[in-house]
């Protein structure tokens, strides 16, 4: 059996286009220093480090944890650097739990981050190589593609993509950490933006972000002592499927499905939209939030986008089972940070500390975070109780 | 200089260029010493016998090689799409463009590909497409040897069936 | 706390260029042959896989993608990755072990160096703004460590002859070498200087090729009744990145890995060390206190072919294989990352107990 382990801090940047007044070690250490003060913990306190970001080529440093050792208060101490494309910072998370969970760690800090306007993430993510057509469509080319397909699959109405849009901005409208600051969003707004790959418009996709994320994780002993409630991991789970295989669902892939039936099952969730009070999916794109409903299980294959517009998922409608209260990935998106942010925004919930987009009462809660041609998953529960 | 009138810097320009001897891979080799010919090979996985284009060396779903070559039609179905309004640098197509997965007949995996000589608007999940290649003197080794995919006047693939024809457009 | 053991270990040839085989099919053949020698069928038959790659070795973003195309992840795997030496995906899948949540791991490292210039790659893997806008590369990085060691007395460049002379003559052993032969320290120093104070002797060459080993609890490793041998301790440190602010002519993360893993615990009769210079492995070996009782890189170490993010995990798996040939009770094997060993990680691995 795992050891305990919770979340014991919490800090963050606030995400913007660009972060001018910073260094790349500067935003990380930002990032970190926030989440010690959260803990009420110093550098000396902190056994080892795990950092997590997206390719190296999003800001052309090799191995970066190589430079940010010093900025991390990490020397003579273990360090550790996960890259699972657009999950990692789901997956360094885990990564970093695992280090209390194996017994071998007492307190960890972990730190995600991008800095983006260092680089060309659209160059990045599609630099052409040679013999293969290049399209320099972007993540919106690759997955634009698969939404229409559950647009078919599930006959939802055209403007559940919008719905969801304008939701995850109006809650974004309550972070002040939130990249985009967007409280007048309207239903027209979404729909009169630019179409970029159809059905996708332009206020229907993640921005571009700088920012860092960061967390402190304690053992049992150390979790109690902490001034600020704990937020105890409940389970932890990843699961990986190939891009591409004859057959793929790539709709509905099954190591999504897969890696919630593990999650759930250690957490002891039957039903989790009853079970969970509120949950931190990574929805870069619209129609993921419908997508992702159904593959994680929170209403039936074909049925997600129903939740989506009876405003289930709404904090501002008062939905029963609210997703990305924070803003989500629509409102904020430092790639190589995303991830984490999910898993760090579900921590505050259970530990009653996320400001003006707090679910009342918040026990128990799901963080999510996929990558590469969704095809990688990386998934936490985090609960106020032990168990 | 006190610290008031000190400016800020903010930004360092430092150009990274790196010098790359790419290689494709053996089985991508084969495939594009096929495709020079104007030839869309297709490679079959020994295990579950499913047939990838362009191959990148491996099943995905059995983790082995694919060995043996199956020559693959140039006719094929629109498995998804999206209609593109970002024009590509340094590319002359015009947006709005469609970007689509195509998967040939005789093969079980699309790959993505231009599509043109249409009407964006009612290019839809199912249809019927053939390449259109450019003239023969200037293939290389390349997907690029295929300018896009035009619609055919053919009647539509059911959904269940896309990506199970055989070489000739038949029911696999 | 579960006893883990290493129970396989597979490497493919050390080449200055793989030639037409992309990181995929490099990487198939290693752990086709890692599956037969622990008897399982593919990564469906371990819990957990992890692997250690970078993206600049081959100039493309997401290179460990192309590796989950090997592993016949179908249904879905529990899989991680480190952009990192692979040795360091051990180390998390040690966790995973540990915290119960695997009872077997797969791991394997892979890097094509040869498509680019692989000293001026790792120049960017300098502090972004201060050091890689001037492209030191890391030979020359390398040399100037060399240089403060022979102007401080520390060694002599014969002393640096003499571990690339061992090292090709244990090379001669290993069949997966790249550079090996009956090399003496004279011939060493009769070859020009290629970066001052460094020949080409001195530097490991640029390396192709993928390594892969399996660990598992020790109950797992019975059932499969394969030969193990048990991983004792393992652990890294990591030190500052400005090289003026640390010691480079010692390597004091290398020394607290080794005492954190426990090697002080017993005999050390081998150790590999990932020394891609020659002046390096003499710092790491005075840094673990090695005396003559130990056995430094039997199989050459990477003087004689250096598998950018698979070597540090071939290094287990050449300590492993000493142990179960009888050949070693005992050993540690060292991996590292950035410049100047700025990063360590040592592994202890010992002989089992008889069941």
């Amino acid at each position: 059996m795992a050891n305990l382990a919770a979340v014991v801090g919490i800090g963050q940047t606030s995400y913007t286009t660009k972060r001018e007044d910073v260094s790349i070690a500067g935003l990380v250490r930002e990032a970190a220093v926030n989440a010690l003060e959260d803990a009420d913990l110093t550098w000396n306190d902190i056994d080892a480090v795990i950092l997590g970001k997206a390719p190296d080529m999003f800001e052309g440093v090799i191995m970066p944890e190589v430079y940010l050792t010093d900025a991390l208060g990490c020397n003579g101490k273990p360090m550790i650097r996960v890259h699972t494309a657009g999950s990692v910072g789901g997956s360094t998370a885990l990564v970093a739990a695992s280090h209390v969970q194996s017994g071998m760690f007492k307190r960890v800090l972990t730190v995600s981050f991008e800095k983006q306007s260092e680089s060309n993430a659209m160059w990045a993510l599609s630099n052409p190589q040679p013999f293969s057509t290049h399209l320099n469509a972007g993540a919106g080319g690759y997955f634009a593609p698969i939404i229409r397909e559950y647009l078919r699959r599930s006959n939802a109405p055209y403007d559940a993509g919008i719905k969801v849009a304008v939701k995850d901005r109006l809650h974004g409208a309550r972070n002040p950490l939130a990249h985009l600051q967007k409280p007048d969003i309207t239903m027209q707004e979404v729909e009169e933006s630019f179409m970029l790959w159809d059905p996708l418009r332009y206020l229907e996709c993640c921005p571009s972000s700088d920012g860092a994320c960061a967390m402190v994780i304690a053992d049992e002993e150390l979790a109690k002592k902490s001034p600020k409630p704990p937020a105890w991991i409940r389970g932890v789970a990843m699961r990986s499927e190939p891009t591409m295989y004859a057959g793929r669902n790539e709709v509905n892939p099954q190591a999504g499905r897969d890696c919630a039936a593990d999650v759930y099952k250690q957490a002891g969730v039957s039903n989790p939209r009853k079970d969970f009070d509120c949950a931190e999916v990574y929805v870069p794109f619209s129609w993921y939030e419908p997508m992702w409903l159904e593959n994680l299980g929170f209403a039936p294959e074909g049925e997600g986008w129903k939740l989506t517009m009876e405003g289930a998922t709404s904090l501002d409608e008062n939905g029963d089972i609210p997703w990305n209260c924070s803003g989500g990935v629509l409102s904020s998106n430092p790639i190589g940070a995303s991830g984490m942010i999910r898993f760090a925004e579900v921590a505050r919930q259970v530990r009653g500390d996320a400001g003006e987009h707090q679910v009342d009462g918040a026990k128990l809660a799901l963080g999510h975070a996929y990558g590469g041609g969704a095809q990688f998953f990386a998934m936490w529960v985090v609960g106020s109780q032990k168990s | 200089m006190s610290e008031e009138e000190q400016e800020m810097i903010t930004k360092v320009e430092a150009p990274v260029y790196l010098k790359y001897n790419f290689t494709a891979g053996s089985a991508p080799t084969r495939f594009l010493a096929q495709i020079k010919k104007g030839v869309l090979a297709g490679q079959r996985c020994p295990k579950c016998l499913a047939v990838y284009i362009p191959t990148r060396g491996s099943c995905g779903r059995c983790g082995v090689p694919t060995v043996e070559e199956v020559e693959l039609s140039d006719k094929a179905t629109v498995q998804s799409f999206t209609i593109v309004s970002i024009p590509i640098p340094n590319n002359p197509i015009e947006p709005p463009f469609i970007i689509a997965n195509v998967v040939p007949d005789g093969a079980n995996v699309s790959f993505i590909h231009l599509m043109s000589e249409c009407v964006n608007e009612e290019v839809h999940i199912g249809q019927r497409v053939q390449a259109v290649w450019k003239p023969e003197d200037e293939w290389g080794y390349s997907m690029d040897n295929i300018r896009y995919f035009k619609p055919l006047d053919e009647p539509d693939v059911p959904i269940e069936l896309i990506g199970k024809l055989t070489v000739t457009g038949e029911e696999g | 706390m579960k006893e883990i053991a290493i129970v396989g270990y597979q490497q493919s040839d050390s080449r200055s260029d793989a030639g037409a085989v992309n990181e995929v099919e490099m990487i198939m053949p290693v752990l086709e042959r890692t599956f037969a020698q622990v008897g399982i069928n593919n990564a469906q038959d371990v819990d957990f896989v992890c692997s250690g790659s970078c993206d600049y070795m081959q100039g493309a973003a997401f290179a460990f993608v192309a590796g989950v195309d090997a592993l016949g992840a179908v249904p879905p795997i529990k899989e991680s990755h480190v952009e990192m030496d692979a040795a360091w995906a051990l180390y998390e899948s040690m966790l995973k072990i540990r915290m119960g949540h695997a009872d077997s791991a797969l791991i394997y490292g892979f890097g094509k160096s040869s498509p680019g210039e692989l000293p001026i790659v790792l120049s960017q893997q300098l502090d972004p703004y201060y050091l890689a806008p001037l492209w030191v590369d890391t030979i020359s990085l390398a040399a100037m460590q060399a240089r403060m060691m022979l102007d401080q007395g520390l060694i002599t460049e014969r002393d640096m002859a003499e571990v690339v002379s061992r090292s090709r003559r244990n090379a001669m052993n290993n069949p997966h070498a790249q550079l090996s032969g009956d090399m003496s320290a004279d011939d060493v120093l009769a070859q020009e200087t290629y970066v001052s104070p460094l020949r080409k002797g001195d530097c490991c060459p640029v390396s192709d090729g993928a390594s892969a080993v399996v660990i598992a609890t020790v109950e797992k490793a019975k059932e499969w009744g394969v030969p193990y041998a048990l991983i004792s301790g393992i652990s890294h440190a990591i030190e500052t990145h400005n090289m003026g602010m640390r010691d480079i002519t010692d390597s004091v993360s290398t020394r607290i890995a080794a005492e954190r893993a426990g090697m002080k615990a017993g005999k050390v009769d081998v150790a590999q060390l990932y020394a891609p210079f020659s002046h390096q492995e003499i710092i790491l070996t005075r840094a673990l206190g090695l005396g003559d009782e130990t056995s430094i890189n039997p199989s050459g170490g990477v003087l004689a072919g250096n598998l950018m993010m698979a070597s540090g995990l071939s290094n287990i798996g050449e300590v492993f294989n000493r142990i179960i040939s009888g050949e070693a009770e005992r050993g540690i094997a060292h991996a590292t990352s950035g410049p100047c060993l700025q990063h360590n990680l040592v592994t202890v691995l010992e002989k089992a107990e008889k069941a």
